[in-house]
Parts: C-alpha cells; sequence; structure tokens
C-alpha cells in the first residue's frame, strides 16, 4: 500500500538553482581580483623573456651555430658573433661552483638537522648562514677578490669560489627544510630494526629528502649561472677559449652581457642580447634537465 | 623446553636469527624459580620523565617469555611510554629520561656501555600508523638485513620470503616484490612492518596499537597473525581496545592516570597486571573493575 502512495503522489522537485546573493557577488568579485593579480605578476615575467627573444633570436641563430662556438671579437664595434668562451666560462665557474657548494651544504644541513639541533654551534652556524643570504654577492665578490685572486691572479675558479659562498647558505637552508619534512615515523621505522643514525640517514632520510634537495640546490645554480658581479672581481675579461680551470682569465655570459651592453656599439650590445637569450636558454635546459633526472629518481623508488 | 635456545646465552649471539618452529604451545609459567628463566623483561620502579615532567612512575613487572603481553588503560596513562623503554626508542626522544630498573634477561637495558642499535636488533617495533619506507616491498623487508651487512642475493631472497610468509603477506606481494610498498592497502602495509621487523630475526616485537588504524577484517589478520607469531617471539601490545586485549593477550596490565591535586600533573602508573582471565574476569582493582566495565576512562 505506501510503494503504491509513493508513485501516485505529485513530488515537486526542489529548487536548487543558485540564488543570486552578496555572498555570490563578493566570490565573483574575488575571483575577478585574483585573476588580474595573476595576469599583472605574468606581465613583467611575458615582457622580460618576449624583449629577450625579438631582440636576442636574430643574433644568436643568425649563421648557426657560429655565435655558440666562435670567439668573442677582440675590437667591440666589429659586428658578428660570437660568444663561445663566455658558454664555456659560465659552465665552468657554475659547475665549479656547484661541485663544492653542493656537497658541503648538504653535509652542513645534516648536520644541522640531525646531530647538531638545537646545540650552541649548530645555532650560530645556522644564525651564519642566515646571515650569509643576505650578503650582497658583490661583497662576496670582493672578499674572493681580496682572499683570492689578489694572491693567485684571474681565474674561472676565482668566480666559482665566490658563486660557491653564494650558493652555500642557499643550499644549506633548502637542505635544512626538506630534512625537516622528512617524516620522523620513518626515521623511528628505521632505529626500530636496529639501524644505526648513520646508516638512517643515508639510507632513509636523505633519499627520501632527495627531490627537494635536488630542486633546492638547482635554484642556487640557476641564480649563481646568472651573477655578474662576484665574476666581475674573479674571473678577468677574457675574448679567447679558457677551458683551464684554475689559470689565467676567463668570462661569463654574464658578464659579456654586462661589458657588451654598456658599450656604445650597436655591435656590441646585439651581442649582448644574444648572450642574455644564450644565458636564458641555459639555465632553461639545466632546469628541464635536472627535472628529468628527478623525475626519473622518484619513479625509481 | 625451547627456552634454553633463546635465554641469556644468545644475548651475544649470533645477529641474524630466523625463527625457530615453536614445539609446541607453551603452558603459562606458576611463579616460581623456573619462572625466572622466562623472564623476558624485568621492571623494577621504573620511572620516564619528559624534561621535568614526571610522564610514568613506579611501574614494576615483568615480562614472559613466548607470550602475549597486553596494555591497556585509558589516553594519557603511559603505556605506549613505556613500551618505548625496552627498546630504548626514547633515546631520539629530546629531553626525555628513563629512571629506575629496566633488566633484558640479565642485562640492565640502560647500563651506560649498552647501544641502543645493538638494544633494537633484538627487541624490534611495529608501530600505529603502518609506516612502511617509500621503497619497494622487497627493500622494505630486506632493509634492516641490508643495514648489518647481509648483501648476497639467495640469502636476502630467502630471508625476505620467509619474513613474508611469517607476516601472513607472501601470497599476495609475491609478484610484485619490486612494486612500491606505499601501494598497498593499510593492512597489508602494516603486515609488511610486521615482516621488516621480524625479519632481523629479534627475540621481542614491540607493537604499539598494531590495529588502531585498520578496519575489522586487517584487524582479524594481524591478531591471528600474532598468536602464530607468540611461538616464535615474545610480544608486548599496546591497545586501546579491550576485547584485542581479551582475545589475543596471556597476560594484561591495566595503566591509569593520576592526577597531582596540588600541580594538576597527570602521571600514568601501573595498576594490576595478571593472566588475562583474571583482569577480565575478576580484577583485585576496583579501578580496573570500572575500567573494563566501562564505567571509566
Amino acid at each position: 500500500m505506501s510503494a503504491a502512495n509513493f508513485t501516485t503522489e505529485i513530488v515537486v522537485p526542489p529548487d536548487l538553482t543558485a540564488k543570486r546573493s552578496w555572498r555570490s557577488v563578493k566570490s565573483a568579485m574575488m575571483t575577478g581580483l585574483m585573476i588580474a593579480s595573476v595576469l599583472i605578476v605574468a606581465l613583467p615575467l611575458v615582457a622580460v623573456v618576449w624583449a629577450i627573444f625579438s631582440r636576442g633570436l636574430g643574433v644568436a641563430f643568425h649563421g648557426f651555430p657560429a655565435f655558440f662556438v666562435d670567439e668573442i671579437p677582440v675590437i667591440a664595434r666589429r659586428p658578428g658573433p660570437g660568444m663561445g668562451p663566455a658558454i664555456v666560462g659560465t659552465l665552468l665557474a657554475t659547475g665549479a661552483a656547484t661541485l663544492i657548494s653542493v656537497p658541503l651544504g648538504v653535509a652542513g644541513a645534516v648536520y644541522l638537522h640531525e646531530y647538531g639541533v638545537t646545540n650552541r654551534f649548530a645555532r650560530v652556524v645556522r644564525f651564519m648562514s642566515n646571515v650569509m643570504t643576505g650578503v650582497p654577492s658583490i661583497v662576496m665578490g670582493l672578499f674572493i677578490y681580496v682572499t683570492w685572486t689578489l694572491r693567485f691572479g684571474y681565474s674561472a675558479f676565482g668566480g666559482a669560489l665566490a658563486l660557491a659562498c653564494l650558493m652555500l647558505p642557499v643550499v644549506i637552508g633548502a637542505t635544512e627544510q626538506m630534512l625537516r619534512l622528512v617524516p620522523n615515523h620513518l626515521r623511528e621505522a628505521s632505529y626500530a630494526v636496529g639501524t644505526s643514525k648513520s646508516r638512517t640517514i643515508l639510507s632513509v632520510v636523505l633519499p627520501a629528502a632527495m627531490p627537494g634537495i635536488i630542486s633546492g640546490s638547482l635554484l642556487a645554480v640557476a641564480r649563481a649561472a646568472g651573477e655578474t658581479a662576484p665574476l666581475l672581481f674573479a674571473t678577468g675579461a677574457a675574448t679567447e677559449y679558457n677551458p683551464n680551470l684554475f689559470v689565467e682569465a676567463n668570462t661569463a655570459l654574464s658578464l659579456q652581457i654586462f661589458g657588451n651592453a654598456t658599450s656604445s656599439f650597436v655591435a656590441a650590445q646585439d651581442r649582448a642580447w644574444g648572450a642574455a637569450l644564450t644565458l636564458v636558454l641555459l639555465t632553461f635546459v639545466i632546469t628541464l634537465v635536472a627535472r628529468f633526472v628527478t623525475a626519473r629518481f622518484a619513479r625509481r623508488r | 623446553m625451547g627456552s634454553q635456545d633463546v635465554d641469556k646465552g644468545s644475548v651475544g649471539g649470533p645477529v641474524i636469527r630466523l625463527p625457530a618452529p615453536a614445539s609446541s604451545r607453551r603452558e603459562r609459567p606458576a611463579p616460581g624459580p623456573d619462572a625466572e628463566r622466562n623472564v623476558v623483561f624485568a621492571l623494577e620502579k621504573l620511572e620516564v620523565y619528559y624534561g621535568a615532567f614526571r610522564a610514568v612512575r613506579n611501574v614494576s613487572m615483568q615480562i614472559f617469555k613466548n607470550e602475549i603481553t597486553a596494555f591497556i588503560g585509558p589516553s594519557g596513562c603511559g603505556k605506549t611510554t613505556v613500551l618505548r623503554c625496552f627498546n630504548r626508542m626514547h633515546d631520539v626522544t629530546p629531553g626525555a629520561r628513563v629512571a629506575g630498573g629496566l633488566r633484558y634477561h640479565t642485562a640492565d637495558l640502560y647500563a651506560p656501555h649498552v647501544s641502543a642499535t645493538e638494544v633494537r636488533r633484538r627487541i624490534g617495533m611495529v608501530f600505529q600508523k603502518p609506516n612502511p619506507f617509500p621503497k619497494s616491498i622487497y627493500d622494505n623487508v630486506a632493509f634492516g638485513l641490508r643495514s648489518r651487512g647481509v648483501h648476497s642475493k639467495g640469502e636476502l631472497d630467502t630471508l625476505v620470503e620467509k619474513s613474508l610468509r611469517s607476516a601472513a603477506l607472501w601470497e599476495e606481494v609475491k609478484d610484485r616484490l619490486r612494486a612500491s610498498a606505499l601501494g598497498l592497502s593499510g593492512g597489508q602495509q602494516q603486515r609488511l612492518c610486521i615482516a621488516r621487523t621480524i625479519a632481523v630475526g629479534p627475540e621481542v616485537v614491540l607493537m604499539d596499537e598494531p590495529c588502531s588504524a585498520l578496519d575489522p577484517v586487517a584487524t582479524a589478520h594481524i591478531e591471528e597473525l600474532m598468536r602464530e607469531l607468540k611461538r616464535s617471539f615474545t610480544i608486548v601490545i599496546v591497545t586501546h581496545n579491550m576485547q584485542q586485549a581479551a582475545r589475543v593477550s596471556d597476560r594484561t596490565a591495566f595503566f591509569t592516570t593520576e592526577v597531582d591535586a596540588k600541580f594538576g600533573l597527570r602521571t600514568g602508573t601501573l595498576v594490576e597486571y595478571d593472566s588475562t582471565e583474571k583482569i577480565f574476569s575478576n580484577p583485585s582493582d576496583e579501578r580496573t573493575e570500572r575500567y573494563i566495565t566501562g564505567r571509566f576512562g
């Protein structure tokens, strides 16, 4: 009987349409505001990329690959390629700086977070590392100039030292942050099967933090690749290839951008745009490669 | 009986020892000199401090070999705190300190020369939340073995299979040992954690609310497993579930919280420790009775 009642009753469908209210108007306004902010934030980014590509593409890819392999003209007003030595110089200095700062920084952060924690020494080191993040890069360059370059002369290695000083606090900070994110229950699980602390850090904590450490270090590398001020003092200015890390003046893309852009010759200014594009592409490629490696690494686990 | 092969003599014995098949189900030893040999842990006025705060006071008890001992009691009464004393897990908690006597067979667990790592090789632990490493199933079980220098593939394969079989997980995972452990269900993950713990051949397995994150089916699985494992291991389990304690354990310890009237500090302490039958049918302490009948806590 009751089942029959169900079917014969006229059921008014509930009204589920949205009602216009002050709350929905507010919601729409806020959404609009946020979209506007995103556009405003994106504007300078797009403008920078546009400027570099529109002015640099023609220079860098004219008679490809001449710009990327030829030596830098000694006479600045002569038009034409190239930036080969600067690319090598940038790779040398940044690569050496990475090799110095990443192992040191990661090891330092492991000490700070896993061993030192709150003891006085660790607190002092952490504080100094934070202070170092704020030191202007030109001061780092000056420091290396006084302690290294005056004694041993210009070289890509001097530049690498200055860059390493800049990268070190960034790597320490990023790594410590990542170690903090490794859940404690993973450490406990490792201890609970009778694994020593050092072994736990090597085979549980660091692998878990690795993707974050890599992307943090990468950020530092990308920043360092574009630094000009520290290299200015320590690297010198060469126009020829210098594949030797330790001897003789070298050059770098950032230095070439600075030098050529401040020149009064149009040919030199063009080369500066070409170098800027090259630097952007270089960091882009480094980032892509590292992302790829990190993804592979993460999938393996 | 089987007690001679794993009493104090084996404390300094071989590092890798697999669960020996138990010859028979052991009767609970009667109190007396014969029982002494079967005492795995002896607690004497144990106290635990977190900084200046005394979390647990005056716990004296004995835990027996090849038995399941359950710790029950309301939240904050110190069950887990006491459990973590057994494998020196408090060493990694800043500010935690253990006072009083705690002997493992005849050795003082907190003597200055005792290495916590060495202790944890003999006394394993399974945690409340399943916590497999973000590695493959195989690597999870092999982890403890590798970290103590077992690297031969054949040996690892054998031990991993044996441990997974003991944890009643082998049939479910044998075709995907290389898959990530995080892809397993909660109950499977917890059994994996048990396999990881017993892979290194401990004598004691401590379990801290191992089923609280699991559904009833997975819980039944783990309980069945515990009854199996008790033939080869001594098990101490902390549980919030009184039915679970009644179902699986041989002895039950009831803890409760005492509130200091002057400072309002809550300190956990042991109220009553006896055979599970006695605790659940005829407890001697009124507080135990109120707790198990659900009138308190």
